[in-house]
């Protein structure tokens, strides 16, 4: 039973520590600090490459770093922790006060202080005017502002006027909409997905319809890829402008894209992909990421059949877009695979849309399309292609040419149309080259509500830092001479910065507005 | 687009006469600044209007009214008021300077970090012409120029760029707006980090005279110094907000998601919580004065510590330190 109560209270003071506003805005400080590594170490999400060098370097401390989830922080379970806390602290601290906020955004005007005097703003004269008119100009002198008059026991007339009442209102949207955007952000998390596929601009076409699809893709922790959005493009040109430096100037992918009801009836809608003009479509985004070339080669083969193979190579500079990569042919007529094995055929090599040559050495000095040329090596033999491990698409595996199963059996430089003869007759020629793009197709069904709040969080913030809450009250009372005596105050309800500039005024234009006190 | 080549050697010519004749305003605010031997008090202020009571603040706080200066201006009074003419005259080159630039390479300038850094310093400098007229603190000139003239050197030689076309990630009008965003707050914020700096002096100096002893006589009341750090912050706080917010539509369209935990962004939102820590310790109550003062200069701080630090040394995908 008494154990029972204790774990209740500590229950409930962990709820009331949690939930007040100083443990919410120290998690808010602690996710900064949380943050602040991640700018500093590289991140798997951002560079695998980089974290991965980065931890080789620093041997036991880059392993610890690893370990204590350093490269993969806003994934990482202490900062998903502060995350979760943050939350529940925001919703606890928040809700009770909002409550009363909303109370104090309807409130009327207090009744005025005893002594105006004692406030940090206030003015005391004396007027012909009797209370009631003097009541009445100050009331139409205080429009805008939310007035109660009153009667005092002593027969004085009050007036006590408030305004920026909005201030409330947007501090009640700020805050909540920031909530609203803590939730939109972990749905996001949940049900995004974002997949990067490789497509050359000949014509290709890729199809959103699964996992496979993609070179790489990277789920929400919701989503497994059964279920993605469908719909189709076609690559059709890649154009790059470039500057008389090399430097790129624009991209622009010429596509074509279906979906919905055109997957069905084969319709197909244009559209031009540049950067910061993303394709938008069915709830997805497709951008583009980058680019680079892939060379076309046909191969002869002696009985007289031919292979034309194009394939995107790999970017080795990205200031000339040299390219480096491999096309793998199978010699066609040949069911024995023993037989097949040793005439299988690779042309690896380099490619410099801008040739320039250091003897024979080929290199590229821009990257345009002005004077293409590769340089390739031919091979036969095996290429492992049946062993079943995967290969990279842009080598040939190093092991076959090692053990000798692989052999080079010619080396030239081509230009466009020119061919090489080996020595069986088979014949390599170059036959040109496409670009590719480098495309990802993104998937957030909440970013338009994270920008719903954000905005909805501006607002409120310009309000509630705009708006001052302020008070003004008048007292006036019969002097017993005929006369009155006029007491004004003022208090900024808020910070002071800045009320005394506006009380000034509107105490000394209500001034005005009463008639002098008549020397007796 | 060809870049005109006459027009960007001139937006260096002005901009190197901007930094040098920021360099003798600062002079004159700092012989104004070691002539003066004590603060003004603030003077009751008078209301304007016809027969108006006289207004008196007991808390001896803000008197508003535009307070006159006694007859006859010492010489120090003289060397701030030159001071003030220089900053008018920089700040004319500086625009110059930045115009020309735009104009030379066809498009807004501010595409690099020599452009952002230019433009930054301008906003500070303009911020402190107006909070000259509307504050009574000339003499702090010295503070918020130092600052201002070491940015401007250092933009000049160590991130000088030449004018030249941005790379087409940067052409989008995002880049106008949300780049232009952060350039006003961040310039604007650059004053009340300055003041919250000297407010944490004129504390120490009022809790011990021996401490800041020559420094602390010469300061404004610590409360102007705590109003103008919070005035300013708070009307740089929501356009550094809605530069956070640009920021995450343009990065929504150019790079294909509007958060990535990019090192820039990062720090931004570090520096955008680190203020919001400062307004609520504002309204906190133990926390007001030092405490608040304190996280208002570590917020200033990491803004430029996101603008230098981050932007040259850390790579990301924020591509202006390449130029
Ligand atoms: C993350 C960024 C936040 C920002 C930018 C922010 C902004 C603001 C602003 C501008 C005010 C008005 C302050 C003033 O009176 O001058 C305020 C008040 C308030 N905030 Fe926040 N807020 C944030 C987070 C939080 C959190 C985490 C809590 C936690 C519960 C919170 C609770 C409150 C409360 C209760 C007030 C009223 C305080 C008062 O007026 O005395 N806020 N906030």
């Amino acid at each position: 039973m008494t154990r029972l109560r204790r774990l209740s209270a500590f229950l409930r003071n962990t709820w009331r520590g949690l939930t007040s506003m100083r443990t919410a805005l120290i998690l808010l400080f602690l996710l900064a600090i949380a943050a602040l590594p991640g700018a500093l170490l590289p991140q798997r999400s951002l560079n695998p490459p980089r974290t991965a060098d980065y931890i080789a370097r620093h041997g036991w401390w880059g392993e610890l770093l690893d370990r204590l989830q350093f490269f993969d922080i806003y994934a990482s379970v202490w900062f998903s922790a502060i995350y979760l806390m943050l939350f529940i602290s925001l919703v606890g601290c928040l809700l009770p006060r909002m409550v009363e906020y909303a109370r104090s955004f309807r409130a009327r005007p207090v009744l005025t202080p005893r002594n105006l005097s004692r406030m940090p703003h206030h003015v005391t004269g004396e007027t012909a005017t009797d209370p009631d008119e003097v009541v009445a100009k100050a009331g139409a002198r205080l429009k805008g502002w939310r007035t109660e008059v009153r009667e005092e026991a002593d027969g004085s007339r009050t007036i006590s006027a408030e305004r920026g009442y909005l201030r409330e209102l947007g501090n009640l949207v700020f805050h909540f909409a920031m909530l609203g955007m803590i939730v939109a952000l972990a749905v996001g998390k949940l049900y995004n997905y974002e997949g990067q596929v490789i497509v050359v601009a000949n014509g290709s076409q890729f199809c959103n319809s699964g996992t496979a699809s993609f070179d790489s893709f990277r789920p929400g922790l919701r989503v497994d890829g059964t279920d993605l959005n469908p719909f189709c493009l076609r690559v059709n040109e890649l154009d790059v402008d470039y500057l008389d430096n090399g430097q790129a100037d624009q991209f622009t992918v010429k596509m074509e894209h279906q979906a919905g009801e055109d997957l069905d009836n084969g319709t197909w809608r244009p559209y031009d992909l540049r950067v910061n003009h993303p394709l938008r479509i069915v709830g997805d985004r497709v951008y583009l990421l980058g680019h680079g070339y892939a060379p076309t080669f046909t191969v002869t083969f002696p009985n007289g059949e031919q292979r034309t193979q194009t394939l995107q190579w790999r970017t080795v500079d990205d200031l000339t877009l040299l390219s480096q990569g491999a096309l793998k042919f199978d010699p066609p007529g040949i069911t024995d695979s023993a037989e097949r094995r040793q005439k299988q055929i690779a042309i690896t090599g380099l490619f410099a849309p801008t040739a320039i040559y250091d003897g024979t050495l080929l290199s590229s000095s821009h990257p345009e399309l002005r004077d293409p040329a590769v340089a390739v090596d031919v091979l036969r033999g095996d290429l492992g292609l049946e062993s079943g491990s995967g290969q990279s698409i842009f080598d040939i595996d190093q092991a076959l040419v090692d053990s000798g199963r692989l052999n080079r059996v010619a080396r030239e430089n081509l230009t466009v149309g020119e061919e090489l003869t080996l020595d069986d007759g088979t014949r390599v020629r170059f036959d040109g080259v496409d670009r590719w793009g480098y495309l990802q197709v993104s998937h957030d069904p909440s970013q338009v509500w994270v920008l719903v709040f954000s905005i909805a969080m501006f607002l409120g913030l310009g309000l509630s830092l705009v708006v001052k809450r302020r008070r003004f009250w008048v007292r006036a009372t019969p002097s017993g001479d005929g006369f009155t005596v006029v007491t004004v105050g003022g208090l900024a309800r808020t910070d002071q910065a800045g009320y005394g500039e506006e009380f000034s005024r509107t105490a000394s234009t209500l001034f005005t507005l009463l008639s002098p006190r008549r020397s007796p | 687009m060809p870049v005109n080549e006459t027009l960007s050697t001139y937006s260096d010519w002005c901009y190197g006469a901007a930094t040098l004749i920021y360099v003798f305003a600062m002079i004159g605010y700092a012989i104004e600044q070691a002539f003066t031997r004590t603060a003004k008090k603030s003077e009751v202020a008078v209301l304007v209007g016809a027969g108006g009571p006289e207004v008196d603040t007991p808390d001896g706080g803000p008197a508003y009214g535009r307070v006159e200066a006694g007859a006859g201006r010492s010489r120090a009074e003289r060397a701030g008021r030159v001071a003030v003419a220089l900053t008018a005259l920089g700040v004319a080159l500086h625009l110059g300077s930045l115009v020309l630039r735009g104009v030379a390479t066809q498009r807004a300038p501010w595409g690099n970090m020599y452009e952002y850094g230019m433009a930054t310093m301008l906003v500070a400098v303009i911020g402190w012409l107006v909070l000259m007229r509307k504050f009574d603190v000339r003499r702090m000139g010295v503070f918020v120029l130092t600052p201002v003239v070491i940015l401007m050197f250092l933009g000049g030689t160590v991130l000088y760029t030449e004018a030249a076309p941005v790379q087409p990630a940067l052409q989008s009008y995002w880049l106008v707006v949300h780049v232009s965003a952060a350039i006003i707050s961040s310039g604007l914020l650059l004053i009340p980090g300055v003041f919250s700096l000297l407010y944490l002096a004129k504390v120490r100096h009022d809790a011990d005279q021996s401490r800041f002893a020559r420094l602390g006589p010469k300061l404004p009341d610590a409360d102007t110094l705590d109003r103008l750090a919070y005035r300013t912050t708070i009307f740089a706080f929501p356009i550094y907000t809605f530069g956070i917010i640009c920021g995450a539509i343009w990065a929504e369209a150019a790079w294909g998601r509007f958060w990535g935990w990019d090192p820039k962004e990062t720090v931004a939102f570090v520096a955008w919580v680190v203020y919001a820590g400062y307004l609520h310790s504002r309204a906190t109550a133990g926390w007001r004065g030092s405490r608040a003062a304190v996280i208002n200069s570590v917020a200033f701080a990491v803004v430029v510590f996101n603008l230098f630090f981050i932007n040259l040394v850390v790579s990301g995908l924020h591509s202006y330190a390449g130029g």
